[in-house]
């Protein structure tokens, strides 16, 4: 049992969760977006920055959440600045695919190496009520990018 | 350590209990099933569970239509169903109670049905900080469709009605006060008699939400005088997919019903219709017939235990459970009324309430994380979100120790 959850709550997890990283709201936001999850009250607003070479300058958040999502929105706004958006949102997308299939090899997609980051938070697949935690940051930012206010998880 | 032996001899059996309950003999993650969400939807004893069988296993039929035995047979059982609930909530007539889906179906009957005709523009209705969203939203709409006033009563940092402010909000314009019998995130009890006495002194009728509390302690709704009484059956250990509400005869009488269909007529033309007698002009299409009589069988069930002890025995685990929660660094519990049930809301400075739950969820726990439906409450408490551990008649001190010590597999892993 503790395995488990050990492999869930890794180090990782439970640094970023507890000292999240870009954890501010600009001055002057560009685009932003609320993400939500009604089920446990976790609430986190995505703020991004995007460059007329749509790539992704400057991206931060604030919000309250669980370790899961927390630490996942922390990670994923150290990995995603300075990539195209098109990069990120595929990132998004394999990133999901790691959280939900249990042998997702992601050894020869695009972005492995920022995959194998992101691995730490790969635990989640044995827990599928937490898949929504680990990808809310990252549903908030797709949307913030594509001019969306707000998301929901439900 | 509280002595559970102490309980009168034969009247209160936990051991007895639990194995009427063949889920609480399963295992999760390999651990036992220490199942402390209750106050979300109750588990069901084999009695309840044979009931329902056997209402499609000796013979199954329509209700108040055939005109053959079994079809009487199983209009007997679910009419049965109504004088238990009859009997259970003291009600006067028999056509007082009304079976509905669920709780929330029957704040919105009143809602609709009742509060929809007798309010006007700037009338006021009466809710409380402590509401589930299903004792707020429906007053919500209705205020929007009729430009009302919709009154808030404060709670105390404890969790407690500040009944001071409650009587000042109380004025001629107020119609309808509409309040939770027991808060299902904090536990309180409300002080619903005295809430009643006053709202009719000043000429407003009174909706009891009772989802949390007819399992609990038991209800007269004679004695309390309130106007309407709703409540699901799912929380007092019977099947999900019925619910009561209770009303006085002389308010249903005037009400407009519900939903139009069949069995809630006595005669159709395309003019016109003229509606059935109580209960059936709110009771439109075939009801829930093997629900309303599994309902009638945990009735039967808890009264053969008997309120009085099972609330003594909740009691006990509350104070256990409460005092041993109370010793472990960093937990705070929220909701602290000097009337309240076994209902806890907790937080733990290290962790948040989802982490908590799943963390229990592996060593075996049940039991619920987020904003049980309150969310102005949690807005009010400062919460994002608590944990919930709720105690039924069927938990034991090996649930709540159980309990205490995944709270300690948390503070390994968090802390
Ligand atoms: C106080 C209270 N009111 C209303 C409800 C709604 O009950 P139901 O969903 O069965 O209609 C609940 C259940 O969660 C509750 O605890």
């Amino acid at each position: 049992m503790l395995d488990e959850l050990r492999e869930l709550y890794q180090e990782v997890i439970l640094d970023h969760g507890k000292n999240p990283r870009n954890f501010r709201r600009p001055n002057k936001p560009k685009r932003e977006a609320a993400g939500k999850n009604p089920l446990c009250g976790d609430q986190l607003v995505v703020y991004v920055d995007v460059d007329h070479n749509e790539c992704i300058v400057d991206v931060s958040f604030l919000g309250k959440g669980c370790a899961i999502s927390i630490a996942s929105a922390s990670l994923m706004t150290e990995i995603v600045k300075g990539k195209s958006i098109a990069d990120a949102k595929a990132l998004l997308d394999n990133f999901i695919k790691m959280c939900t299939t249990d042998d997702f090899d992601f050894k020869g997609e695009d972005g492995a190496e920022e995959l194998e980051r992101l691995q730490v938070l790969s635990g989640v697949r044995q827990f599928p009520v937490r898949v929504k935690c680990a990808t809310l940051a990252w549903h908030a930012l797709d949307a913030a990018v594509k001019g969306v206010e707000e998301i929901s998880t439900e | 350590m509280i002595n559970f032996a102490d309980h009168p001899s034969n009247t209160f059996d936990i051991e007895k209990i639990r194995s009427d309950f063949p889920i609480l003999a399963t295992e999760v993650h390999g651990q036992p099933f220490a199942f402390l969400d209750s106050a979300a939807s109750a588990q069901k004893p084999r009695q309840v569970i044979d009931a329902i069988s056997a209402v499609y296993d000796s013979g199954y039929a329509n209700v108040h239509r055939g005109a053959y035995q079994l079809s009487e047979v199983v209009t007997d059982n679910y009419e049965g169903a109504r004088d238990k609930v009859q009997e259970f909530l003291n009600a006067e007539h028999r056509g007082e109670i009304i079976f509905t889906r669920n709780a929330t179906e029957a704040i919105n009957l009143v809602a609709a049905s009742y509060a929809r005709n007798k309010l006007n523009c700037g009338d006021e209705i009466i809710i409380t900080e402590m509401d589930h969203h299903s004792n707020i939203v429906p007053w919500q709409l209705l205020k929007a469709e009729k430009d009302l006033v919709l009154k808030v009563v404060p709670i105390t940092d404890a969790g407690e009605l500040r009944m001071d402010i409650f009587e000042k909000l109380l004025t001629s314009r107020t119609k309808l006060v509409s309040v939770p019998h027991i808060s299902n995130v904090l536990g309180t009890v409300l002080p619903v008699k005295r809430i009643i006495e006053l709202a009719h002194s000043s000429g407003a009728a009174v909706l009891v939400d009772g989802c949390q509390a007819v399992m609990h302690e038991s209800v007269d709704v004679r004695d309390l005088d309130c106007d309407f009484y709703a409540f699901s059956g799912h929380k007092l250990y019977g099947p999900s997919g019925i619910g009561v509400l209770y009303g006085k005869k002389e308010l249903l009488d005037a009400m407009p019903p519900y939903m139009g269909g069949g069995d809630m007529i006595n005669t159709v033309t395309f003019e016109e219709s003229t509606w059935a007698e109580l209960p059936g002009k709110f009771e439109a299409g075939t009801p829930a017939i093997a629900q309303a009589i599994g309902l009638g069988a945990a009735i039967d069930y808890i009264n053969d235990i008997g309120l009085a002890s099972i609330a003594k025995h909740e009691h006990a685990l509350l104070e256990y459970t409460t005092s041993r929660l109370s010793a472990i660094e960093g937990l705070k519990i929220i909701g602290t009324a000097s009337n309240k049930v076994s209902v806890i809301s907790m937080t733990l400075d290290c962790a948040h309430p989802h982490d908590m739950a799943t963390i229990l969820d592996r060593s075996g726990v049940a039991i619920r994380a987020g904003h049980h439906c309150a969310q102005p409450l949690m807005d009010r408490l400062g919460l994002p979100a608590t944990a919930r551990a709720s105690f039924g008649l069927y938990n034991n001190q090996d649930d709540a120790d159980q309990l205490c010590q995944a709270l300690e597999t948390v503070q390994e892993i968090f802390g």
